[in-house]
């Protein structure tokens, strides 16, 4: 079963993030890149689905600039088959609809049986690629699933999704896209023989030209990005915990009205 | 009335819509007014309760278009999306909004991309240049807001729960409600079970009003009945942080945080969490912060409106004493 992973390299969250003299976009010096830690839980799934079935290829996809060949060379290194990157200055600034029209056109090219990918990313937290490719190639699609099972014969996967209060599971045919929530697995590290092994694996960069797009434009626009508005200093209560308790309830009550 | 916002109901299951529906409404409504448009309701469910309908009309919705049938409950975003798309192809509404809840944000997602037009997920503030509408939603792990406008309506967002005020109710209104007809496609996903999760009895973590979390410094999965305990006092549900989660002491539905949930409510309460930058990610947007914690440099006092210094262990019961005392003065 040929399984595709769609991924994305994002900021490390502990790193510091300032905007740049272009206000819609961030400064990028000095940042430390990741595969954002959704992607890892689909990957992670991706393996263990071929490990299983015991025969299958991992192909792991990004879209982005030069950078991003690195988050590729993790998934590699973690156990995934081969790459496919989409490297093109065309696709910049990308909205979330851009990019799961690229993405839907290199699952077009490659007609997998399975997509995975993560919920969210989380530099702009859209959740919303997975959704849109599913939509785009007509599947169906299951979102932020915690278990999953592919029927031995490989027609269908049964998936349950997390919902408020609940897990929904579905049987969904197959090719069907699903994105992985935090809780489905314990994605493992890159050994070091697979640090050494995903250097002689294939990355293929894929142009616009390559995916017969046409011309694309993003459909959502970022007119800036603001630093967080400082929330005022709050107070620090010490001493007697009786004090505080009470103090606290006081307060909350009298002065800021929240319960 | 063309150039209408939509509004897409949550339900309760049980046919009626949430409270997560009014603050759509809520918004929808003062940004409409500015426009001199109309707001209107979007309800796909196999079950809508007459006192349902009242409901959304007295939340502001001028007009319902409801789909009332078994083949809809649950959510399934390739049944759903064309059914939407195809009338808001006829009606063409100026913009499509629905909560930031399980399936609403898939659901607009899709729709977003049937429609062809962006899509700006997860919004916390809306304002109007031009006549036309910019969303405000954190990026990078809340340090940062990304102003955002689209390129042509209608305008697809998902709005963050309990962050909007929601829709003053006028029970004086009835709902007109419009039936279109209805043609599920064959094919796609089937629906198998549903596994409830454990009951609690406290309400669900994204859409409480107040949340009590716990982190590291619970020192045990047995300790958390001590917030439970405090959390029943004020009505409010139970968080973890990610160190208590991957520590199996909570289910992973009750994490906090980046690989969590998001939050926003009206108070949020950290005992023994030191405040992780993944941690605020998902609870930044809450209106009060208070934490217990007994380390005086913990970085969540950074961002807490209100810091305790001591041991969890003797605050938290006198938190919930001196609640209770309150709750009982009424
Ligand atoms: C990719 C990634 C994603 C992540 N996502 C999340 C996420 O979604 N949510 C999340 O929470 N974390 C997340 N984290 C983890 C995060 O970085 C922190 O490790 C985590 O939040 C720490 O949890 P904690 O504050 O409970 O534990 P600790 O950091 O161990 O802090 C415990 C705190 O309890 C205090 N304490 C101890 N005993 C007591 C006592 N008796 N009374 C009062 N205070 C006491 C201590 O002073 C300390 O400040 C993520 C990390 C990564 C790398």
């Amino acid at each position: 079963m040929k399984v595709l992973v769609l991924i994305k390299q994002v900021p490390d969250t502990a790193t510091q993030v300032k905007v740049s003299a272009d206000p819609r976009r961030i400064d990028t010096t000095g940042i430390t890149w990741i595969v954002s830690p959704y992607d890892e839980f689909a990957i992670e799934e991706a393996l263990r689905i071929k490990e299983k079935r015991g025969q299958g290829e991992v192909v792991t996809v990004t879209l982005g600039p030069d950078r991003a060949k690195e988050a590729l060379r993790s998934c590699l290194a973690m156990g995934a088959d081969r790459g496919i990157h989409v490297n093109d200055p065309a696709f910049e600034g990308a909205d979330t609809l851009l990019a799961a029209r690229v993405l839907a056109a290199v699952i077009t090219r490659e007609q997998p049986q399975l997509v995975l990918t993560g919920r969210q990313a989380i530099d702009d937290d859209m959740g919303a690629v997975g959704a849109q490719v599913a939509e785009l190639l007509g599947w169906p699609c299951l979102s932020w699933i915690m278990e999953e099972a592919i029927a031995d014969d490989g027609s269908k996967v049964r998936a349950g999704r997390q919902v408020e209060g609940g897990l929904e599971l579905f049987d969904l045919p197959l090719p069907c896209l699903l994105t992985a929530q935090k809780g489905i697995n314990e994605p493992r590290y890159p050994t070091l023989k697979g640090i050494m092994g995903a250097k002689k694996k294939e990355i293929k960069e894929l142009k616009a030209a390559d995916l017969g797009l046409g011309e694309v434009a993003p459909e959502l626009e970022v007119v800036t990005l603001e630093a967080l508005p400082p929330r005022p200093p709050g107070r620090i209560l010490t001493g007697d915990p009786k004090d505080m308790a009470r103090e606290l309830v006081r307060a909350l009550r009298e002065d800021i009205k929240v319960v | 009335m063309a150039g209408a916002f939509w509004c897409l109901v949550e339900d309760d299951r049980q046919g009626r819509p949430k409270k997560v529906t009014a603050e759509v409404l809520g918004e929808a409504g003062r940004r409409a007014k500015e426009l001199g448009a109309g707001v209107e309701a979007v309800w796909l469910t196999d079950q809508a309760a007459e006192d349902g309908l009242r409901q959304l009309a007295a939340w502001g919705a001028a007009r319902v278009w409801l789909w009332e049938d078994a083949a809809l409950a649950p959510y399934r975003g390739e049944v759903w999306a064309p059914v939407v798309a195809e009338l808001a192809g006829k009606e063409a509404p100026r913009a499509i909004w629905g909560a930031v809840t399980s399936r609403q944000r898939e659901f607009v997602a899709r729709l977003a991309a049937r429609l062809g037009v962006g899509l700006a997920a997860d919004c916390v503030g809306f304002g109007l240049t031009d006549g036309q509408l910019v969303a405000t939603r954190p990026v990078y792990a809340g340090k940062l807001l990304s102003k955002v406008r689209w390129k042509r309506t209608p305008w697809l967002a998902t709005l963050r729960p309990n962050v909007f005020r929601v829709a003053e109710a006028d029970e004086s209104r009835t709902p007109a409600v419009e039936r279109p007809a209805l043609s599920v496609p064959q094919g796609g996903s089937t629906f198998v079970e549903r596994r409830e999760e454990a009951q609690t009895g406290l309400p669900e973590l994204t859409e409480a009003e107040i949340v009590v979390s716990g982190g590291r410094g619970l020192k045990g999965p047995e300790n958390f009945v001590l917030l439970e305990e405090l959390a029943q006092v004020l009505g409010a549900a139970v968080g973890a942080s990610r160190a208590a989660v991957d520590a199996g002491w909570r289910p992973h539905r009750f994490q906090v945080g980046q690989t969590g949930r998001t939050i926003s409510p009206k108070l949020y309460i950290g005992c023994g969490i030191s405040g992780a930058i993944q941690h605020l990610a998902g609870m930044r947007t809450s209106k009060v912060i208070c934490a217990v914690n007994k380390d005086p440099e913990a970085p969540i006092f950074k961002i807490a409106d209100f810091g305790l210094v001591g041991d969890l262990f003797e605050v938290v019961p006198l938190l919930r004493e001196e609640f209770k005392k309150l709750k009982e003065k009424g």
